[in-house]
């Protein structure tokens, strides 16, 4: 390692400047939901949500976020290295390039835009097709999905080009196909990519705020069923703060958003230690 | 379809539109400065059909209009934020005395029940839309519709919307976790105006061909009736300022009460309400 001296000033100032304001901004959550912890009391591990009766109940909201999060996981994971897959070596050239170009194309959408057509799209098709009101967990979970394939794709995509262009010589000398390059050596060999795009995804569907505000109908209730609408704990937060409510509920949305820091801080640590291992 | 995006976003700049406009305009010449809104949705064709007028007689002002709700109106207001910050129900006692905040009731706006256009019922009473948001009653068969499964849609907490419904037509009644919540008139127009069998409310100024509004209790809830009297669930929609209005802000208020002011708020689908001596 060298020595600090060829760092300019600036350079220091803004790294401390930008982790002074991190902290503030770890002790400012901590603070406030211990004071909101301390002040809703039991209620606030309880189910009901009536700010007006005093009760602050947020685990239909945990619940929520959990449920969907994990779903859309599951799904825009699989579909994930589905589509890595395809475009190294399972799909004809060109609609591999244009999968590849689509993708990209797709993490510049705005997630409102994912959002509002929905609402008109895929909400009535639910609605029509499996009955509910279509504004359900499984609309949001379809869409969120999408929403953090790209990011996961283009991740996974990486480790699948520099290993890939590895091992191709040396399989196609063994006598595989492409196919089988990707199927025994690639996707073995990128294992910890692999898994450390789903964390990155995983955080991004447990924090995207606007995908379950306005499809996943934000009833506070426990999902039971796919077509059941739920409040996630982000939607929970901006709905509340969309509007006036003070004091006490205000304060239990900062427990709702230490929960989440919480669990994106866990799913990063896990994803640099994973990454680090892969190195 | 331009509407809701309007009340869909959360900040709408206004950009000064070219042709001129006389009389109580004259106000504002030689004006200059800016003017921030925010709060209740309800407001905003209002405020932002003002600002649009103003800005095209004098580009010096400028003026900006957001949403966010009642409660977002108080608190901005109230901290400095923005210098009107719009409600759509009275302020609250700690509220006026927290920050100091002077009311402009300016319009009366009615809030109503509304279900799809394909719907056949036309005529529902408080105690049923009271049981159909505990959900006591939970298919439209049981009040003589088609049958299905009712999709009941409300709002979110501290709208202002959501607060004339529970306090006037619901009589605090209790509410089902299995209510769906949208976070804007402009959303839960959408959401009715999509599924025959939802069921949802918003302000009269909102009702267009999208979505049907029974009668209440009997009466047609339409602007006149609210303005009459004869419908209940109403409220009063406010500007507020910190202390009293000075400059622009005074002379935005007094265009807002003007008979140029009382025209716009009519076209918004309100009553205008005559300023407070």
């Amino acid at each position: 390692m060298n020595e600090n001296k060829n760092i300019p000033l600036w350079l220091k100032a803004s790294a401390v400047y930008v982790s002074s304001l991190m902290s503030a901004l770890f002790v400012f959550i901590t603070v406030c939901a211990l004071d909101g912890l301390f002040k809703s009391g039991p209620s606030l591990f309880g189910s009901v949500w009536d700010p007006e009766g005093g009760q602050f109940g947020i685990m239909p909201m945990i619940w929520a976020s959990g449920l969907l999060s994990v779903s859309s996981l599951v799904i825009g994971w699989a579909f994930s290295v589905g589509c890595c897959c395809f475009i190294h070596g399972y799909g004809p050239k060109w609609t591999a390039r244009l999968l590849a170009r689509i993708l990209r194309i797709m993490t510049a959408i705005p997630t409102v835009v994912y959002g509002f057509a929905s609402v008109f799209l895929l909400v009535p098709l639910i609605r029509n097709g499996l009955g509910g009101s279509g504004f359900s967990w499984l609309t949001a979970s379809i869409v969120l999905s999408l929403l953090i394939m790209p990011t996961m794709v283009l991740s996974m995509d990486s480790a699948f080009r520099t290993i890939e262009s590895e091992t191709r010589l040396t399989s196609a000398a063994l006598g595989f196909t492409r196919e089988q390059n990707i199927a025994m050596v690639v996707l073995p060999a990128s294992r910890q990519w692999i898994l450390s795009s789903a964390l990155l995804g995983f955080g991004r569907a447990a924090g995207d705020t606007l995908i379950p505000t306005m499809l996943a109908g934000n009833a506070v209730q426990y999902a039971n069923t796919p077509l059941d609408a739920m409040r996630t704990l982000t939607a929970h937060i901006g709905l509340v703060l969309s509007s006036d409510v003070g004091g006490t509920a205000y304060l239990s949305l900062f427990v709702a958003g230490g929960i989440l820091l919480f669990v994106s801080i866990s799913a990063n640590i896990l994803f640099r230690l994973l990454s680090r291992k892969s190195l | 379809m331009k509407k809701m995006i309007v009340s869909m976003a959360l900040t709408i700049m206004l950009i000064a539109a070219s042709s001129a406009i006389a009389a109580p305009l004259d106000a504002f010449k030689g004006q200059k400065g800016n003017l921030d809104i925010a709060g209740g949705t309800a407001h905003i064709p209002v405020m932002k059909e003002a600002a649009k007028r103003i800005m095209s007689v004098n580009p010096d002002i400028r003026i900006t209009v957001a949403g966010g709700g009642s409660g977002v109106g108080v608190k901005q207001v109230g901290e400095g934020l923005v210098t009107i910050g719009n409600t759509g129900r009275a302020l609250k006692e700690d509220e006026i005395s927290k920050y100091g905040l002077v009311s402009f009731a300016f319009a009366i706006d009615g809030v109503a029940v509304v279900i799809n256009p394909g719907n056949k019922i036309d005529s529902l009473t408080s105690r049923q839309v009271i049981d159909i948001y505990a959900g006591k009653i939970k298919d439209w068969k049981e009040l003589g519709g088609e049958p299905g499964a009712i999709n009941v849609f409300g709002r979110e907490d501290g709208s202002g919307t959501r607060e004339v419904f529970t306090e006037k037509a619901i009589n605090k009644g209790e509410l089902a976790p299995s209510v769906n919540v949208v976070s804007s008139n402009g959303a839960m127009k959408t959401a009715v105006a999509q599924d025959k069998r939802s069921i949802g409310y918003v302000g009269i100024g909102h009702i267009d061909k999208s979505v049907k509004a029974p009668k209440f209790d009997g009466t047609v809830p339409t602007q006149e009736n609210a303005a009459n009297g004869k419908y209940k669930v109403t409220r009063n929609l406010y500007m507020n300022t910190k202390g009293e209005p000075q400059g622009l802000t005074k002379l935005f208020i007094d265009y807002i009460f003007s008979p140029e002011g009382t025209e716009i708020t009519k076209d918004s689908g309100y009553i205008p309400l005559p300023a407070k001596k």
